[in-house]
This record gives structure tokens, sequence and C-alpha cells, in this order.
């Protein structure tokens, strides 16, 4: 693993100082980038010291939260009606398969004429791509659920009460959670791109500014900092899937055992 | 303590319960298009607490047959009763329910709750007892059946699946059913797993005498588990054959070798091949 990361910024140095690019030139290299992320001072005003480093962090993930959040609250339970009654599916999928096509930038127009002010559009575009990646997960996990267990569950005498609780969902759950993670991927995907066209503050937006600004180190450092923080969501949310199917583990376990 | 309604030490035999008639039932699938008949005039009479096996090709309509004394599929002519009672009629068919639980081929334990809670999940569904005098129960027939409960808190993952059967049988048998529908339980097995399974399966009927339904494609299973062996015809399923097995109980290893087990077998192999033979020709693929 360290190798990986030791070669890649080699590499990256290398192209930076050493090759006769002109392209590459002007792109800052590791050490300043590291210098300027640890400086109590930073020339461009953005450091692990500076105040503003944690702001536009909090902007962006108080954003992504927010959208996955709503998502996960709508996307879930119409996963689960799709899945179990076909009626819902019917008029659900029709609706949804012309909507979901759309990328989630061709909806910022629409978005900042709804809503007023960018922060509610924002966190709208953000919304729909992890609501169309939770629904979707969902209601496929749905639909994959042996009918088997239906019957069994019926046969031993379960109302559809009991068997939302006892078939459908711990039955949808694994990719439910699968769901989960790639909504929040998405949602950090357009998150920074709705940033860069129609937010203050916020690291998406931090790295256009940067490019305007020509505080090239600060690009990067935003870049690594989206990188970690992206990743720490979607471990977060890889754990409690984990803690929650704990029956997955045992059996996976066995058979490596 | 024990209720007599739902206790399970009571065999059928004392109550004689579980009395299935099947009469002139019929199953047509979409009988505006394909219409496929699955089974055409089949009749059965099983009384209270046999072990009945029945074989047939693939797609012969065992599974439609018991699916609908299931209450998981309705049939289109005939009728069955239990107990005299109507189960499955024109007017209408039973929900599924606990007075006659399945066991499925593929093995429907649910992985993600424990053996202990897969076993009471049916009392605590129907609101029988608290969860404490459930799991109580629940703990008590594991024991006694193969010291089970030692595994009562391992999830079905963790298990073979010879012991997920076993299982599996005791969450349809705790339930006291009327009969115990077995969807070709053991299909999916190796030959060694199998012959102890019906070394279980046979000391729960010894023990209990519930009524059995037993779907099969192996005839040696058929007819060392059971008191009468029925082999169906191919599409349009009917019954082709009832043989009554007077062999002793218990069963036992000898059993198989015994002459009149060959002379029973001698007579239902011919009349399974027969049948396969113009499934294969007529190149049914399996639907039942």
């Amino acid at each position: 693993m360290w190798v990986g990361y030791f070669v890649t910024i080699f590499a990256w140095y290398a192209c930076v100082k050493w090759l006769p690019v002109s392209a590459f030139q002007r792109l800052p290299d590791p050490l300043t980038v590291v210098i300027e992320w640890f400086n109590p001072d930073p020339d461009y005003g953005l450091s692990f010291f500076t105040r503003d480093y944690y702001l536009h962090i909090w902007y962006s993930t108080y954003r992504a939260t927010t959208s996955f959040v709503l998502a996960v609250v709508l996307g879930v339970p119409l996963g689960i009606l799709m899945g179990w009654r076909v009626k819902v599916n019917e008029y659900a999928s029709a609706l949804l398969s012309i909507l979901r096509p759309i990328p989630p930038l061709a909806w910022v127009p629409v978005a900042i004429l709804i809503f007023p002010g960018s922060e509610p559009a924002v966190i709208f575009v953000t919304f729909l791509v992890a609501f169309f990646a939770t629904t979707m997960n969902t209601l496929l996990g749905v639909k994959s659920i042996d009918s088997d267990y239906f019957r069994a569950a019926e046969c031993l005498g379960a109302k559809p009460g009991d068997i939302l609780r006892d078939v459908i969902i711990p039955g949808a759950l694994p990719s439910i959670f699968t769901g989960l993670q790639i909504a929040m991927g998405a949602a950090w995907f357009s998150l920074v791109a709705g940033e860069m066209i129609a937010a203050q503050y916020g690291l998406g937006f931090m790295i256009l500014e940067s490019y305007n600004l020509v505080q090239y180190p600060t690009i990067v450092i935003m870049m690594v900092t989206l990188g970690i923080v992206g990743y720490a969501s979607s471990a977060v949310i890889r754990l409690v899937g984990n803690r929650l199917m704990r029956w997955r583990a045992q059996s996976i376990g066995l058979a490596a055992a | 303590m024990s209720n007599t309604a739902t206790d399970i030490n009571q065999t059928t035999e004392q109550t004689g319960v579980g009395h299935l008639s099947v009469q002139h039932v019929g199953k047509v699938y979409d009988p505006g298009g394909a219409n496929v008949v699955a089974l055409d005039d089949c009749s059965l009479e099983i009384p209270a607490g046999e072990f009945i096996a029945v074989v047939g090709p693939s797609g012969c309509g065992k599974s439609t047959l018991l699916n609908i004394m299931a209450g998981f599929d309705s049939l289109t002519s005939g009728s069955v009763l239990l107990d005299d009672e109507p189960l499955a009629t024109l007017n209408g068919s039973l929900q599924p329910g606990p007075d006659r639980v399945v066991v499925f081929q593929n093995g429907a334990l649910f992985p993600w709750k424990t053996v202990l809670q897969n076993v009471v999940y049916g009392l605590l569904v129907q609101k029988q007892m608290s969860e404490q005098a459930a799991n109580e129960k629940g703990m008590d027939l594991l024991a006694r059946t193969g010291n089970l409960d030692r595994i009562a808190h391992s999830y079905p993952g963790q298990l073979s699946s010879g012991m997920q059967r076993r299982v599996e049988i005791l969450r349809a048998l705790i339930n006291n059913p009327k009969i115990l529908l077995l969807d070709e339980p053991f299909r999916a097995m190796d030959t060694v797993s199998k012959t102890t399974m019906h070394r279980h399966l046979l000391d729960i009927y010894d023990q209990y005498h519930k009524t059995v339904f037993f779907i099969t494609h192996d005839l040696d299973e058929a007819i060392f588990l059971a008191d009468t062996v029925v082999v169906m015809t191919t599409r349009p399923g009917t019954i082709k054959l009832r043989l009554d097995v007077d062999l002793p109980r218990p069963r036992t290893r000898e059993t198989v070798l015994s002459e009149r087990f060959l002379e029973l077998k001698q007579q239902a192999v011919s009349a399974v091949h027969e049948e396969a033979k113009k499934a294969f020709e007529r190149g049914e693929r399996e639907l039942a």
C-alpha cells in the first residue's frame, strides 16, 4: 500500500520538476503542497491551522450529509414500496425512468430558479443524484429476495407487517447499503460540481476559487481533503452496515475458513 | 403449561387430525392463452398420520399440488379438504398457515435470524405466547432433537445444509401443524447427508406421527421413508400408480436391502421410467 503512494508522489514530483513538459510546469509540486498544508501561516490562507479550512470542510460536509439523509429518508421507503407492491412500481417507474437519466448538472439552472438562494439549490441537485441511486438499489434489493422466504413467513403465520419487518427489510439491507455507499459517492461528485457553479464556501467552491486566484497549491489541498472526507463518509456507512448485518459477516467468515 | 391445541407432544394418532382429501383437483395456467394443464383430475386420500411420498418426472405437477395444499396457488377444478373442512375450492383457498407448514427445496431459514429465532418465529408471529415462553419451548425442542441447542445462537450461514434442514423441519414442527409439506427438501444434498437426514426425519415421524406429504424424485428415498408412494404422470399430471409400502417401522439400513423393498421398487421404477420417457420425448422442462 505505501509503495503505491510513494510511487504516485514520486511520479507527480517528476512530472512537475524534471520533465520538460510545459503543461506540467504550472502545477504545484508535492513538496510545496505539503509545506503549505502544514503551514501555520499559509501563503494562500488555507492550511490545517486556519479556521477557514475547516469552514469549507464544514459547508461541504453539511450539504452532502443533508442531501444524503433526505435521499435515504425518501428513497429507501419508496424503493421498498416499489419492490413490494406491483402497482406502486408501475406508477413510479414511468416517472423515475425519465427523470433518472438527466445528468445532475443539468438540474442546476432549474434548481436555482425554483429555490431561493444557492444553498438549497446545491443541496437539491445533490439530493437528486443520491435519491435515484438509493431508490434503485433498494428496489433491486427487495426484488432479489428469494420468494421462498416470503412463502415460509406466510405459512408460519406472518402478516404483511411482519413480512416487511422480518423478510423485506433484512433481505434488502445488503443491497440498500451498497446503494447508500454509491449514493454517498455520487452525492460528493455532484456536490462539488454544484459548489463550483453556484455556491459560496465549500471545498468545490474553493477549488475553482483557488484556480481563479492562481493559488494552485490550495487546489491540491482541497482535492486531497475531498478524497479523505469522501472516503470517511463511505467508510462510516460501510461500518454501520456491517454492524446491522452481522449475520452476513458470520457466514462469509465460515466460507473463508 | 401445555396447551392442547399447540402441544406438539400430542401425536396425530391420538388427535386424529391431518386427514387430507384431494378430490379431482385440476390446475390450468393461463386458460385463455397458453392453456397449460399442470394437473388433471388428481384424486388422493391421505389418512391422518400417514407418510406419503409423491414421485414423478420433472414438470409433472408435484410441486403444483403441494402449492395448492399450502395455499400458495389456487386450483381451477376439484377441491381439497383437510379434516373434512374445505382447504382449497373453486370458491377460494385458505391462506397459507401454520396448520400446513412447508419445508422448501433450497432451504428457507431466515439467514438474518439465529437458529433459535428461526425456530420460534411462527409462535411469535402468531402471537401465541410471550417471547420468553417461546424461546424456552424452542430450546427444549432443539435440545430434544439431537442436542441442537448447542447451535441455538448460530446463524444459518454457519451451519451445514443438513443442520439447516433439520432446523427448518423443527421450525415447522413447533407450530403443531396438521400436515408437514416437504418439497424435495433433500434434493440438493449429497448421499451421505441425505441418509443422515432420512434418519432424522424418520425419528421425528416416529415420535410425532404428523401427516407428511413428501415430494421427491428419488425412488429409493420415497420407498424408504413412506407408507404410501404415489407416482404421478407427466403433464398433465394425474395419479398413475399408488403403492402401499408395507415395510415394517422403524425403517433401518437393512430395510433397503430386503426383498420386499426391491419388489416395491420394481413396481415403481417401471411406472416412473415410462412417464419419464414420455416427458423427455416431449422435451418438458421443470416448471412445477
